[in-house]
Order: structure tokens, then sequence, then C-alpha cells
């Protein structure tokens, strides 16, 4: 059983093992990436320091700002769509082409609306989350046995009531792996938007660091945001795996 | 002094329009006129698709009749699930995520009642389904007849005083129905509550009821009631008595030729 997570591993470590020796053997120039001991002594160092722990939490901060917004309007509007078999006719080819809007384009527009604040970066982290939070819990909603429905009812539950205690319930599994899609989706849009018009952040700092040459921050911020964002997903994926093995799915 | 059946449905029909086409119905149930007295043990048989769960619907109040009244104790029901029923489904109603216990506790989470007393009566559910040793394990981790019992254990542990049953023991094997059965005739007594059943099995009604409806072919109407004259304290052992046959002879008479018809072979020989 644990052989998968083995192999995983070994990969893992044959990747950064193969980085490490073409970066010392001078294959990769420093200018191009230093070898991965060196990220890992940088990150410690700039975390310690302190320098830019204002940039890491103002990105973090909207990200979870965006992934909490895009939770809660995503589950409440999908509860809505459940119910409203027209909507859901309406929305769900729409739901499903999506993601091929470049929601950053619309960043200048959303700089007229919203202002220079960090507002438009936490509206493009919530809507890049938010469709994956609705076809997933509309995909568990689908999936709540009509009998319950019917016990809710005989248990004189009003919609509200069966929203939170049986049919929100019963579709957790498939609303945390929109919440996992939510984390990466929230990060990718706070992080991106930061890159294109932002005077601070992880994306803003990457991207200065980028224009300096600096290595020794850009290549610890990235494996700061890889760190933080697998993190997060194995930390719920592992509650979802705790909720579907309560239930005998898996 | 006429008691007040505790049941009744009195001209009761019900119609479905197909594909919400109002012009394009269906006449499912009807009409039908029952009365259920208090404390007895009805079961009903019929067809399949005659709407013996349509029926059990309207008294539990999830569906309204299209035409004439269902009411339970004298007051029409209308639609609204009236308090003091409970009802027990075909198919899996526990709730996966929550313990057995938390399960059985859900039914009182409506009732304003001390702690003292929801524990209590959590506690005597459990003894009496047989569930204490499962109390903090999951459905998951039980049987199909177990957690068919958790689910009456959730019924009962509101204390209704009408218990209606849709099939509960359809998807188990025969001995545990035989079981199962037993345990209801002894909630039955112990509880006091009426109970309505409805089922596909001529020998279950036979065994477990006082009463039997039997249902024709769709539009469901009662076309025969067969009083069993069981003595109240009884158990699966009934099925060895003499008259145990006599009466599911008598249920299959009633009941062949409408079975014929629900799957289109009326009137010919098989």
């Amino acid at each position: 059983m644990r052989s998968p997570l083995l192999w995983r591993l070994l990969v893992l470590a044959g990747f950064i093992g193969l980085l490490e020796a073409l970066c010392l053997g001078g294959v990769i120039k420093p200018l191009t990436m230093q070898p991965p001991h060196k990220i890992v002594t940088d990150l410690v160092k700039m975390l310690s320091s302190g320098s830019l722990n204002g940039a890491i939490a103002k990105t973090l901060g909207n990200a979870l700002i965006a992934f909490i917004i895009a939770m809660i309007l995503g589950v409440t509007s999908a509860i809505i769509i459940h119910r409203l078999r027209r909507v859901r006719d309406t929305l769900e080819p729409l739901f499903a082409t999506y993601y091929a809007i470049p929601v950053f384009a619309f960043y200048p527009l959303l700089i007229i609306l919203l202002g220079l604040g960090d507002a438009p970066q936490i509206f493009i982290g919530a809507m890049l989350g938010i469709v994956a939070v609705i076809v997933n819990t509309l995909n568990g909603l689908d999936r709540v046995p009509n009998v319950l429905l019917k016990t809710a009812r005989v248990n004189q539950m009003g919609p509200v009531e069966t929203a939170l205690r049986v049919t929100l319930p019963c579709a957790s599994p498939y609303i945390l792996t929109g919440a996992k899609l939510a984390v990466a989706y929230s990060l990718i849009g706070i992080i991106g938007a930061e890159f294109i018009m932002s005077s601070g952040g992880m994306g803003y700092e990457i991207s200065f660091a980028y224009n300096n040459f600096d290595n020794a921050t850009m290549y610890p911020l990235i494996l700061l945001i890889l760190v933080v964002s697998i993190t997060i997903n194995m930390a719920i994926a592992r509650w979802e795996k705790a909720l579907m093995a309560k239930r005998g799915l898996r | 002094m006429t008691q007040i059946a505790q049941v009744s449905l009195r001209q009761v029909d019900k119609m479905f329009s197909r594909g919400g086409n109002p012009a394009d119905t269906v006449h499912a149930l009807g009409p039908i006129d029952l009365e259920l007295r208090h404390g007895e043990f009805f079961a009903v048989v019929g067809p399949s698709g005659c709407g013996k769960s349509t029926l059990l619907e309207l008294v539990a109040g999830l569906s309204t009749a299209t035409r004439g009244e269902v009411a339970f104790e004298g007051k029409p029901i209308e639609g609204r699930i009236p308090d003091g029923v409970g009802v027990v489904f075909q198919e899996d109603a526990s709730f996966p995520w929550l313990s057995v216990r938390d399960n059985i506790a859900f039914g009182l989470r409506r009732m304003k009642l001390p702690p003292e007393e929801k524990a209590k009566r959590i506690e005597k559910a459990l003894a009496m389904m047989g569930l204490v040793p499962f109390a903090e394990s999951y459905p998951s981790q039980l049987s199909g007849g177990m957690r068919q019992r958790v689910c009456i254990a959730r019924t009962l542990v509101t204390e209704p005083r009408l218990i209606l049953l849709d099939e509960p023991f359809g998807a188990l094997d025969q001995q545990t129905r035989l079981l199962m059965g037993d345990e209801v005739l002894n909630l039955w007594r112990k509880t006091g509550a009426t109970v309505f059943l409805i089922t596909h099995a001529l020998d279950e009604a036979a065994m477990l009821a006082d009463r039997i409806g039997v249902m024709s072919a769709r539009p469901g109407r009662l076309i025969d009631i067969v009083e069993t004259g069981w003595p109240r304290d009884r158990d699966s052992r009934i099925v060895q008595e003499e008259s145990f046959g006599a009466i599911t002879a008598r249920l299959w008479r009633s009941l062949r030729e409408e079975s014929m018809k629900s799957i289109g072979k009326a009137g010919t020989t098989i």
C-alpha cells in the first residue's frame, strides 16, 4: 500500500538530485537557477529575517479571502441552481466553457470598477475558484439519495435545515474536491494578478526579483508557493479521504 | 361513543401528470376509503405499480391527494407531515456521515426534551434494536439489516403514534426478513403504536398484520380486506399455523388476476 508513496518520493528525490547535480556541475548556470539546497537555505533565511513577511502575508491573506468567497458563493449558488432546473440548464454549458475565458484580460476593467487596491486581485482569485466549487457541489448534490430528502421532510425540516444537515454533509466529499481546486485557483488568481499590476505580494516580488536577476529571492518564493499550495491540497485530500472511508467508499 | 380512527382516507384519488403536462394525467390511485384503528397492525399488498407507496406517501403527508381527504387523528393532513408519524423506507436512509448513535439522535433534534430524557430514549432505542455494541460505528460498517434497524431506531426514538413502513425489508434476505419481522412485532407490542406496512410479500403481510388490505392493479383501489385474527402476542413461528396458509391463499386469490393485469396478461392462463 505504501509503495506508490515511496515511488513518488523516490521520483521527487531523483528529480531534485538531478537538478542539484546539474546546477553544481555548471550545466545549469547560477544566473538561470540556483541549486535546490541553496533555494532551501535562502528560503529559511528569508523567513527568519522576515524581509518578505509583508508580501507573503498579503498574498496568502488575499488568497484566503478569495478562497472563502469562492466557497461561500460557490456552495450557495450550487444549492440555488440545483433547485432551479431551468437556471441549471441555462448555466451548465457556460460552466463547461468558463475556463476558456482569460479572466486576467479583464484586469484593467476590474481596476476601473474596483480601484487599485487588493479588490481586483481578490475578485480574480475568487472568480477563478467559484465555478470549480459550483460544478463539484452540483455533482455532490446530484448524488444525494432521494430517500434522504424524504427523511428530511418526514423530520419536518425546511429547505435551509435540509441543506445544512442533510444535503451538504452528504455532498461534502465532492465539495472538498471543489475546495481543493478553489485553493489552487485562488492562489493562481492572486499571484497572477500581482504579477501583472500590483505593488506588493509574492507575485510582485517574484516579478521584481526576476527583472533584477535576484535568484536568491525569486526561487525561494516560488518554492514557498509550491509548499503552501501542496500542503493545503494534501490536507484537504486527506480530509476528503477520511470522509469517503467513513462512508465505505474508499 | 365511537372512537375516531387514527387514520382515515375518504374517497382519496391521486393523479399524476405525465411530463408535467396537466392534460396528460395518469390515475395512480383511488378512490380509496380506509380507516386505521388505534394500535392495529395494518398491511397493504398489491401488484407492482398499483400505488402502494403512493398511498403511504399520502398518509405520511409527503404527497397530497388530488381528491378526497386524508386525516390523522381527526385532522386533515393536506401535504403537511403531522407530528407523531414516523416513516421507515425500503432504501437505506441512514446518514452515512453520522455514527449510529448520532443517526438515532437525529430524530430527536426538534423535540424540546431535557438532555437526560434524550439520552435515555437513545439508549432505549439502541437496546431495543440490538445496536448497543455498534453505537459508535458508522452505517458503512454495518450490514443492510443493521442499517435498517438504525432507521427503525431513529423513528422509534420519537415515540410515534403511527409508524409507516414502506417495504422496509425489501432489500433483505428471507431469514433476516423473518427475524426483522419478529423485531417489528415486538416493537409494535411494546410501543402500542399503529403500524401501517406496505409490502409486496404476501407471507410477510400474513405473518405481521391484524388486517391486510389488498389493492387492485392501477389505479390502485382496496378490493379486499382480510382479518388475520392473530393474537397480539405472536412471532414468526405463526407461519407454521394451519390458517397461515389459508390467509396467504386468500390473498393470492384476490391478487392473482390483478397481478396479471399489472403485467398486461389479464384473463390469460399462465
